[in-house]
């Protein structure tokens, strides 16, 4: 019997499979087919302070082996995320969830956090400061070290839950950024948010996304989040959350070998809704295969 | 909604850019007429949503244009393949409220899930019309099969080589008795029904690019009048009165 159980900043998973945010909503959809208690944890859908009504239509591109999003962080604001989406998770998951925020300001991730304080089945913040869907002043807090240093100064002091901060892969060297979180006081680490891209429409010679570019996920980011989780995991000593393209045990099993200490499904909930599910069922023998009887062990295990 | 795997029976073309699919498989995810499916293609990403042409308990009619690379493949599939769909998806359309004597209204391949509601319609004693738009007469389908059914059928094309030369709203206003429309078609047509001023009411099947089509990553999310709805699970059919442009 292989044991599949991990640990995040101290939180026990019993698996390290967790849906990415963006991918999950609030568990609702997924909550029609399957048992959401299978599930290590999941993070729901990132939340600012205000609801946000996200970015005009299309929103949507396929591309070979992946898709591009320019959702915007549609989401109905943390009040009533707390209000209406909180209880009803309790109703159809009852294990850790991850609440993934977002901000425009380092006052804004810091209420954030602060409201989560006494959500209790909340056991993990995600401080996503990596969207790059949205444009308040061309801000981006996770593109440079300083910045991402500020926001994970701000949520530390304000969070009562351990801070994982996501980063993004449009950087020149994602390793910096993330001892820059890490010398402030982050929990851990979370990659990566989607990359940059756009698609152009030959019927129109027009980019396909009304938002002109969006983020890329899906199998054909995999071999870029597995090199930068490599890099943080030589960076910092504190844990990782390996996410980008992951849609199989194998591929989750890679993501650990590189860093990883627990693993994040994305797009790939989106074309299969039983993704998580079936590499949670197929985790145990691709680790007897590895000669490892307990998942957690092959954290790193590739450097 | 429901995963299922269904197998390609069938395939007839209807036009150069048009076929009909028939499938088996487990149906019972399908609640109304207006609802769709989300096929899985080889070597694709996203899955292709497809409006239901109609379905009885173990088969499945979908009409399917091919618009790209995904749907040419779909349509040029052998017979015996396994196809993994998506089933039961969004909330099709509310027969009590198209009410007696709806007209149906259908721009192109935006005909096919109005087939399976013309049938329903009349199963349950209603009357419906259908008044149905295309470039040419070589892009018309599926006339015989709605007059098969026993629903009076008009056509417009933009050529005037069938029917009468013009649009499907041209259509609609030589009939203003009928008041109430449920209408699939590309968005320009859609827009122009809509604004006919003579229809009290009506229901709206909308198209979206989509990423999973069970309305959980809100690729397709459209405002509305009260707030935001997910053109995949709140939609695709959008009533009158909510829809802003």
């Amino acid at each position: 019997m292989v044991d599949l159980s991990v640990k995040l900043a101290g939180v026990e998973l019993k698996n390290p499979i967790i849906p990415a945010s963006g991918t999950f909503g609030f568990g609702r959809e997924y909550a029609e087919l399957y048992d959401l208690n299978i599930l290590g944890s999941f993070s729901w859908k990132g939340t600012t302070a205000e609801s946000r009504t996200g970015n005009p239509q299309p929103r949507i591109a396929e591309t070979e082996s992946g898709m591009l999003n320019a959702v915007g962080l549609q989401n109905p604001g943390i009040d009533a995320v707390i209000a209406e989406e909180l209880p009803h998770i309790r109703e159809i998951f009852q294990g850790p969830v991850i609440a993934n925020i977002g901000g425009f300001s380092l006052e804004e991730y810091a209420e954030n956090c602060r409201k989560l304080a006494d959500a209790e089945q909340v056991k993990l913040i995600e401080v996503n400061i990596s969207c790059p869907n949205v444009h308040q002043g061309g801000q981006n807090f996770g593109s440079g070290p300083r910045s991402a240093a500020e926001v994970t100064r701000a949520v530390k002091a304000a969070a009562r839950q351990p801070v994982f901060m996501k980063l993004s892969p449009n950087v020149t060297d994602i390793a910096e950024i993330a001892r820059a979180c890490a010398g402030e006081g982050a929990d851990g680490i979370c990659l990566i948010n989607t990359m940059l891209g756009m698609r152009i429409d030959l019927r129109t010679k027009r980019p396909l996304l009304a938002n002109r570019t969006g983020g890329l996920s899906g199998p054909a980011v995999f071999p870029v989040a597995l090199r930068m989780v490599w890099d943080v995991y030589e960076a910092v000593d504190i844990p990782i959350i390996g996410c980008g393209g992951v849609s199989s045990a194998e591929t989750a099993a890679e993501m650990m070998l590189a860093g990883a200490s627990a693993v994040e499904v994305g797009a790939a909930n989106l074309r299969d809704p039983f993704a998580c599910k079936k590499i949670i069922e197929d985790l145990p023998g691709v680790c007897e295969r590895l000669g490892a009887m307990k998942l957690s062990e092959l954290t790193g295990g590739a450097h | 909604m429901r995963q299922a795997l269904f197998t390609l029976e069938h395939v007839r073309r209807l036009t150069a850019d048009t076929c009909e699919l028939s499938l088996s498989g487990d149906t019972s995810a399908f609640t109304a007429p207006g609802q769709f499916v989300n096929i899985q293609l080889p070597g694709k990403f996203l899955r292709r949503p497809v409006s239901v042409c109609d379905w009885t308990d173990s088969s499945l009619l979908l009409l399917v244009k091919e618009a790209g690379e995904g749907t040419r493949e779909l349509v040029r599939m052998e017979p015996g393949t396994g196809l993994d769909l998506l089933t039961g998806l969004g909330n099709g359309f509310d027969m009590d409220l198209a009410g007696d004597a709806p007209i149906l209204a259908g721009g192109g391949i935006g005909a096919a899930p109005l087939y399976g509601l013309a049938r329903r319609l009349l199963a349950r004693g209603a009357t419906p019309v259908a008044v149905l738009g295309f470039r040419a007469k070589e892009d018309a389908f599926y006339l015989e099969e709605f007059a098969a059914l026993g629903c009076p059928v008009y056509t417009a094309t933009e050529d005037g080589s069938l029917g009468e030369k013009g649009f499907v709203t041209g259509l609609l206003e030589k009939r203003p008795e009928r008041r109430y429309v449920c209408a699939c078609g590309p968005l320009p047509m859609l827009r122009a029904v809509h604004s006919l001023p003579h229809l009290t009411g009506g229901q709206f099947s909308f198209e979206a690019r989509m990423g999973c089509g069970f309305g959980a990553c809100v690729g397709c999310t459209v405002p509305v009048r009260d707030g935001l709805k997910r053109i995949c699970k709140d939609g695709p059919i959008l009533y009158k009165e909510e829809i802003l442009w």
